[in-house]
């Protein structure tokens, strides 16, 4: 599997994604906050069409219009005071209506789309792996930096903001992180499955995790473990790769919602 | 000596033509121990969402430590336990994960805590009783012992001015009271002025200075011996004798 050159570049993207998809949507999750990747995906869509629309990269058009949604979101979520379900759904059918109008009128709306939207492993470029790289390393560079001031605007926003803690400029921080993540999984687990990604081993390790620090750690190591096992899948059984790495981070879920049950009945 | 918090001629409303509160005088002196209480609705929220700059009046002027609430330049120096629903901490998060964030304001954002801002936090932890559940998990501890992990939070920053909103929502009576002893030993200890904002004051009647009771302006500031007996709270009628 690995002799072929697309699968050595699915394997290395899918990594960074892997681990930064999670590592994201933890801040998202214990925000309930969790389908925010949904909607800023529709945006994604959006930029693809875009792109294909204006004739450049649909990949740069995406990511630009997802870092753009997602801070959107908070926006309307900090400052105008909407609830975070309505500026989510706003932007979830704005961002799905405008890509299909734009994919319609640049003629896209065929097999090239598809592929956005489940995902595709023969689609992953060197030079997508780079751009992949760098601002996946840098995006879980400021997560490690800023690890304990994003928890403790989860833990408490309105007592950190009390204290003076600069918990709007972290929020959009955060929002375009999750914006940033979308664009750069969606060629190897598509649109409208990425938010998946972030949400999945998020919940799953929170039925394992015995702190925060823990929780992310394990969230981080099952979206890796995920990916390589779709991955492996997809390349195997001729599938998408988006549905194989979803279906295997839902069998995490599985997994430990059978190991907490255990755990809790050694307990009684 | 400037109050720690001053209040003047304060109106507000969330919307027009619907006050929440009108032409409220209020002064927090340093070292004082104020309950603010009265019926849910009353206003008593908001009156400390304006002590504490969360709110601007429509009339009149707050003022913090001589300075404007709203532009309040050390912030770092308030501490400040919101109402439980208003919190987060259903993850996975540790009794010290939900201190240590009481120390973001003193220890900066980056990077992993000092060793001198994390013996703070396991001296708020221990001060408040939960020194031997610090790595044990929120949700497993229950609702008054999660009241003190906030606490501890607040502490943890070492604050001037204490507020505490709603404290005892979801908490049972004796909980209350144990809550009510912690917070009299805090204040004698530490010397930190402090705001307890709850419609339930049976709890503190017999160990605040002032109690202010609030509904939709200020209809009582006293000691709370000169509360008129119809008034007091009878849930606690044992912790004033």
């Amino acid at each position: 599997m690995l002799d072929s050159e697309f699968m050595r570049l699915a394997f290395a993207t899918g990594a960074v994604v892997g681990v930064l998809a999670p590592a994201v949507g933890f801040f998202l999750v214990q925000r309930n906050m969790s389908l925010v990747g949904d909607g800023v995906g529709h945006t994604a869509f959006a930029g693809v069409a875009l792109g294909y629309l204006l004739g450049v990269s649909p990949v740069l058009t995406a990511l630009v219009a997802a870092v753009a949604g997602a801070v959107g979101i908070e926006w309307l979520r900090a400052r105008h005071r909407t609830a975070g379900d309505q500026a989510l759904a706003l932007l979830f059918y704005t961002g799905l209506a405008a890509g299909v109008v734009l994919a319609s009128t640049a003629g896209a709306l065929n097999v090239d789309l598809f592929a956005f939207l489940f995902g595709s492993i023969l689609t992953v470029t060197r030079e997508d792996l780079v751009v992949v790289a760098a601002l996946g390393t840098g995006a879980l560079a400021a997560i490690g930096l800023l690890y304990r001031a994003l928890v403790g605007v989860v833990v408490d926003e309105e007592g950190a903001q009390v204290a003076g803690v600069p918990v709007a400029p972290l929020n959009v921080l955060v929002a375009g992180l999750a914006g940033l993540t979308i664009g750069l999984s969606m060629q190897i687990v598509g649109i409208l499955l990425v938010a998946a990604l972030m949400v999945l081993p998020v919940i799953t390790s929170g039925r394992i995790a015995w702190s925060m620090r823990s929780s992310i750690v394990i969230a981080m190591a099952i979206g890796l473990a995920s990916v390589f096992a779709g991955l492996t899948i997809a390349y195997y059984a001729d599938l998408p790769p988006g549905g194989a790495i979803v279906l295997v981070a839902a069998g995490a879920f599985v997994v430990a919602s059978v190991a907490e049950a255990a755990r809790g009945r050694v307990r009684r | 000596m400037i109050p720690v918090a001053e209040l003047e001629g304060v109106s507000f409303a969330y919307r027009p033509g619907q006050p929440v509160l009108a032409d409220v005088d209020l002064v927090v002196a340093e070292n004082e121990f104020v309950a603010v209480a009265g019926p849910n609705g009353g206003g008593k929220t908001t009156l400390i969402r304006l002590v504490l700059g969360l709110e601007r009046p429509a009339a009149g002027s707050v003022r913090l430590f001589g300075e404007s609430a709203h532009r309040f330049s050390r912030r770092e120096t308030l501490g400040y336990v919101a109402q439980r629903a208003r919190i987060g901490g259903q993850g996975p998060v540790t009794v010290r994960e939900v201190v240590s964030a009481g120390r973001l304001a003193q220890g900066g954002l980056l990077g992993p805590l000092r060793a001198r801002d994390r013996a703070i936090v396991d001296a708020a932890i221990a001060d408040v009783g939960l020194g031997e559940l610090g790595d044990v998990r929120l949700a497993e501890l229950s609702g008054g012992q999660q009241q003190r992990a906030f606490i501890a939070k607040a502490l943890a920053g070492q604050p001037s001015l204490l507020v505490l909103d709603e404290p005892t929502t979801g908490v049972d009576a004796a909980s209350q009271e144990s809550l009510a002893r912690l917070l009299d030993r805090l204040h004698r200890e530490r010397h930190v002025t402090t705001l307890y904002v709850s419609h339930e004051f049976g709890a503190v009647e017999s160990i605040v200075d002032r109690l202010v009771l609030v509904r939709g302006g200020i209809v009582f500031d006293g000691p709370p011996r000169t509360l008129p007996s119809e008034w007091h709270d009878p849930s606690h009628a044992h912790a004033r004798q």
